[in-house]
């Protein structure tokens, strides 16, 4: 298949997943205005950060005058995953250059990372499997910016009554409300939720990170003490 | 000083995407770690979620008829049923807009 092609395969595989990504967009944006960042420095995060959860995180943090530290670890967490993604990705992508690299890498989401991973698993013998990444990275990447202009242009409109700052809660809770169905992440998600109530009192917002440790920490022992590989 | 962490945050970002493409082996990459990394969403945003809907400003626990928690309530039903990211954030939304208007 030409190089185009594949993009273009790329781009067709990621739109549905990159759809529920437009309102979440919006929704940052919004909730950044809101919470009294400057519209420049809410747009420039999408592109310099380019991760929703982790921008929302900083906006709300900064705002409630968390230390950098905690900003910095927090973002750091948060994006952990992506660590396993690149463990996945690499495979298929260690023969790549470093531009190449530095691209794909720099559009590593959740969603491209799914849609892209199934062809590369179908097509690890085609020559030009990587533009599939390079068609559903940019898709999302430009309906991310897109998404979070109109949030930013809105947010300066709608008015701060509707408390839309209930969002960000909102938000995170649907980003794991499919684990809510296991067992074993209710517990993570219990032990998270609890310490960050107990910890909520701690200085610099720390208590965004302990939690999060302490909760990696159980998950650690429940995979370690009762799953079997 | 928010340009400074923001760029900073930024590199954080690229590091955890980019680092294992290139600079590590990714068979150093245990497999208990790999199977620890899939809890990151459960064990960091319940962190976020349980103050910003239990808790008030000041760090005390809201009232059990507050609004919020009613929108919360409502979010994670229609989350857990129907599995829709953009129900879960809508349900939330207008149920709390809802009791707003009606109880306050």
């Amino acid at each position: 298949m030409k190089k185009l092609q594949i993009l273009k395969k790329g781009f067709l595989d990621v739109i549905p997943l990159a759809i529920p990504v437009i309102p979440f967009g919006i929704i940052y944006g919004v909730i950044a205005i809101e919470i009294g960042l400057s519209p420049l420095v809410a747009f420039c995060m999408s592109f310099i950060i380019f991760a929703g959860s982790s921008q929302i995180a900083f906006a709300q943090l900064f705002s409630a005058g968390a230390s950098p530290l905690v900003m910095i670890s927090s973002v750091a967490v948060i994006n952990s995953r992506h660590f396993l993604y690149g463990a996945v990705l690499s495979q298929y992508l260690n023969k790549l250059n470093c531009y190449w690299k530095i691209l794909l890498g720099y559009l590593m989401t959740d969603q491209a990372f799914s849609v892209s991973l199934s062809y590369f698993k179908k097509n690890y013998k085609k020559k030009n499997a990587h533009f599939h990444m390079l068609g559903s990275g940019f898709t999302l990447w430009f309906l991310w910016q897109l998404s979070t202009l109109a949030g930013i242009i809105l947010g300066n409109i709608v008015p701060e009554q509707l408390g839309l700052t209930f969002a960000i809660p909102l938000t995170f809770l649907s980003l794991i409300i499919s684990e809510l169905r296991k067992k074993d992440h209710l517990i993570v998600i219990a032990v998270s939720g609890l310490a960050s109530l107990a910890l909520y009192d701690f200085p610099f917002k720390i208590y965004i990170i302990v939690s999060a440790f302490l909760a990696l920490g159980v998950s650690y022992i429940l995979i370690t003490k009762f799953k079997k590989f | 000083m928010i340009w400074f962490w923001v760029l900073i945050a930024g590199v954080v970002t690229f590091l955890t995407r980019y680092s294992m493409i290139t600079f590590i082996n990714p068979k150093t990459l245990s497999k208990t770690l790999k199977e620890v990394l899939k809890y990151v969403p459960s064990a960091v945003f319940p962190a976020i979620i349980f103050p910003a809907i239990f808790l008030d400003q000041r760090g005390y626990f809201l009232d059990s008829s507050s609004p919020q928690i009613w929108g919360f309530v409502i979010a994670v039903v229609f989350g857990y049923f129907f599995n829709n990211i953009i129900l879960t954030i809508t349900s939330g939304l207008v149920s709390f807009w809802m009791f707003t208007f009606f109880f306050n």
